[in-house]
C-alpha cells in the first residue's frame, strides 16, 4: 500500500495532509532514459493542475512536467540539482520533484490508481 | 515506435540483432532504428569513449561511380579535391548548390576502378537523383543497396578488429582496405563519425549478422544506438545534416573550409563556387562555433544565442548533453563578428536568458589514428 497516485502524463503524488509530493514515474524515466538536468519551480511558484511544473532532461530531449494536481509549490527537491539521475534511480523516492500544498484536493479523485496506471501504461504498448 | 509508422519502416539487414539485444526502435529517415540499448545513452557513449561501441549505420547510402571520368564528374559536384586522392584514400566533401549551400555532406574513396561514396540515409534518394542528372559521359552510377555498413569505433576498435581482419590496424585515419570477412568482400575504413579511432566497415548484408554477432560477443565492445552516436560527433564537433548544416549554410560557414583543396579554391568549377570562394577570401557573414553553457541545462536546436546586451545574434543548432564533456555542450552559429573563441553570451533557454561561453570546438579530443 504505497498509495500513489497518476496522471496521464505519467507523474504521480503521494499524500501526506493537504501536501502533495510529486515525481515522475518509473515507465516515465525508463522512456526518458538518463536523466541529465531537472529545472524546478521557485518555491511559493502556483500551479494548476496540468500546468507546466517543472522541466525534465535527457541526453536526448526535454520534457516537461505538469502538475497532477493544482496547489503552492512549498519545496523542491535540491538534490536533483547535482544528481539528477536521482530520477532514474529512485523515480517514486529519493527522485522527487516537487511538494504542493493543494489547493483542491478533490483532483487526487481524478487521479489513477497504482493498477489502474500499471493497465494504462501496458495499454500503450512499448513498440 | 515512435515518429514514423513501424509498418511502412524500412529494416536493416541487423534489425534482429537489435530485437535481439533489447533495443528501443525509432523511425529514423525511414527507417527502423535502435536509438539505444538496455544500458542507454550515457554507457552506450562512455563505454563508446573507453573501450569500443559497435554501430549500425546500415541505413546510410553507399553508392559508386566507375568509368574514367568518376573523378571529374564528381568535381564538378563538390568543392573537395577528389583528383588529388590517393588510391584507397578517402576524404570528406560536400555536395554544393548553385547557392553555395549544402545539399548533403559525404565521404568519397578512391578505389581501383572508380570511387565509393558514403552519404546520409535522409539525403541518399536526393542524392541518387542529383547524381543522375548531373553526371556525364561514361560516369556509372551503381547504389550499392543490398551493402551494409558497421561502425566500430573507440580506443578498442583496432585491436578487437584486428583479431577479425588481420592488418586493419595498419590502416592510417581516412584510408581503406579490402579484407575478407565471414566469407565476404569487406571495404574496411578507418574513419568514423565519433572523433574516436575507429573503422567502418562494408560488407554484404547477408555477412552482417555474423560479423555483427562477433563483434557485439566481444567483452571490449558495447553495441550503441543513435543516441549515443548523436551526443559523440556532437561533442566531437561533428556537423549533423539537416541540423547544422543544410542547403542554405555553406561549407565556408559551417567551419568546414578545411575539406576544399588548394587547387580547388583556385580554379573553381563546382557548384556555389563563387559565394564559396568570395567568402573564403572575405570571410562569412557567420559562422559555426561551439558554444557551452555555464550552467547545467542543456541547450537545444533552435535556441536563440544573444550578445551581452540582449541583442540576438544567432542560433543553435546542435545542443545537448556532453557525457565525456560532463555537462551540456551545444553548437550553433553566431555573426561573424561576434564569433571569437572565449566570447561571453546568453541563451535563451525556456525564455530566459542564461550565460554560456563561445569556445572552441571539439569538446573532446579527436583520437584518430595518423601514424
Amino acid at each position: 500500500m504505497s498509495g500513489l497516485k497518476y496522471s496521464k502524463d505519467h507523474e504521480w503524488v503521494r499524500t501526506e495532509g493537504d501536501v502533495a509530493t510529486v515525481g515522475i514515474s518509473d515507465y516515465a524515466q525508463e522512456q526518458l532514459g538518463d536523466v541529465v538536468y531537472v529545472e524546478l519551480p521557485e518555491v511559493g511558484r502556483t500551479v494548476a493542475q496540468s500546468e507546466e511544473a517543472a522541466v525534465v532532461e535527457s541526453v536526448k530531449a526535454a520534457s516537461e512536467v505538469y502538475a497532477p494536481v493544482s496547489g503552492e509549490v512549498v519545496e523542491v527537491n535540491q538534490a536533483l540539482e547535482d544528481e539528477p539521475a536521482l530520477v532514474n534511480g529512485e523515480p517514486t523516492g529519493a527522485g522527487w520533484f516537487l511538494k504542493l500544498r493543494m489547493s483542491a484536493p478533490g483532483e487526487l479523485d481524478g487521479l489513477m490508481d497504482e493498477a489502474a496506471y500499471a493497465d494504462y501504461v501496458a495499454g500503450l504498448g512499448e513498440d | 515506435m515512435s515518429e514514423e509508422s513501424a509498418a511502412d519502416l524500412a529494416r536493416t539487414p541487423l534489425y534482429d540483432e537489435h530485437r535481439a539485444l533489447g533495443a528501443t526502435l525509432v523511425g529514423f529517415a525511414g527507417y527502423a532504428m535502435p536509438v539505444r540499448y538496455e544500458p542507454g545513452i550515457m554507457a552506450e557513449h562512455t563505454r563508446t569513449r573507453s573501450a569500443a561501441g559497435l554501430f549500425d549505420v546500415s541505413h546510410m547510402g553507399q553508392l559508386r561511380l566507375d568509368g574514367a571520368g568518376a573523378v571529374a564528374a564528381l568535381e564538378r559536384l563538390v568543392p573537395g579535391d577528389i583528383a588529388g586522392l590517393a588510391p584507397a584514400a578517402m576524404r570528406y566533401t560536400q555536395f554544393t548548390n548553385d547557392d553555395g549551400g549544402i545539399l548533403d555532406d559525404l565521404i568519397a574513396t578512391r578505389t581501383e576502378d572508380g570511387l565509393v561514396l558514403v552519404v546520409n540515409a535522409a539525403c541518399k534518394d536526393a542524392d541518387i537523383a542529383h547524381l543522375g542528372e548531373k553526371l556525364e559521359g561514361d560516369v556509372v552510377l551503381t547504389v550499392l543497396a543490398e551493402r551494409a555498413l558497421i561502425a566500430l569505433q573507440g580506443p578498442k576498435a583496432a585491436a578487437v578488429l584486428d583479431r577479425i581482419a588481420p592488418g586493419c590496424a595498419r590502416l592510417p585515419f581516412m584510408t581503406t582496405g579490402f579484407f575478407a570477412i565471414e566469407g565476404a568482400d569487406a571495404l574496411v575504413s578507418r574513419s568514423g563519425y565519433t572523433g574516436e579511432d575507429g573503422f567502418e566497415v562494408s560488407l554484404p548484408d547477408e555477412a552482417a549478422p555474423a560479423l555483427w554477432r562477433r563483434l557485439a560477443a566481444d567483452p571490449d565492445v558495447e553495441p550503441a544506438g543513435l543516441g549515443a552516436r548523436d551526443s559523440l560527433r556532437l561533442e566531437a564537433g561533428l556537423c549533423l545534416y539537416g541540423h547544422d548544416i543544410d542547403e542554405t549554410t555553406s561549407p565556408v560557414e559551417a567551419g568546414l573550409a578545411w575539406s576544399i583543396g588548394k587547387r580547388r579554391r583556385r580554379e573553381g568549377g563546382f557548384p556555389g563556387a563563387e559565394r564559396i570562394q568570395s567568402e573564403l577570401a572575405e570571410g562569412p557573414q557567420r559562422r559555426r562555433v561551439g558554444i557551452r553553457p555555464d550552467g547545467r541545462a542543456p541547450a537545444r536546436e533552435g535556441t536563440t544565442v544573444l550578445n551581452t546586451k540582449g541583442e540576438e545574434i544567432g542560433t543553435i543548432t546542435s545542443g545537448g548533453f556532453g557525457p565525456t564533456a560532463g555537462g551540456p555542450v551545444a553548437m550553433g552559429y553566431v555573426a561573424a563578428e561576434a564569433a571569437e573563441v572565449g566570447r561571453p553570451v546568453s541563451l535563451l533557454v525556456r525564455g530566459r536568458p542564461r550565460p554560456a561561453t563561445i569556445v572552441k570546438l571539439p569538446f573532446v579530443p579527436h583520437t584518430y589514428h595518423r601514424p
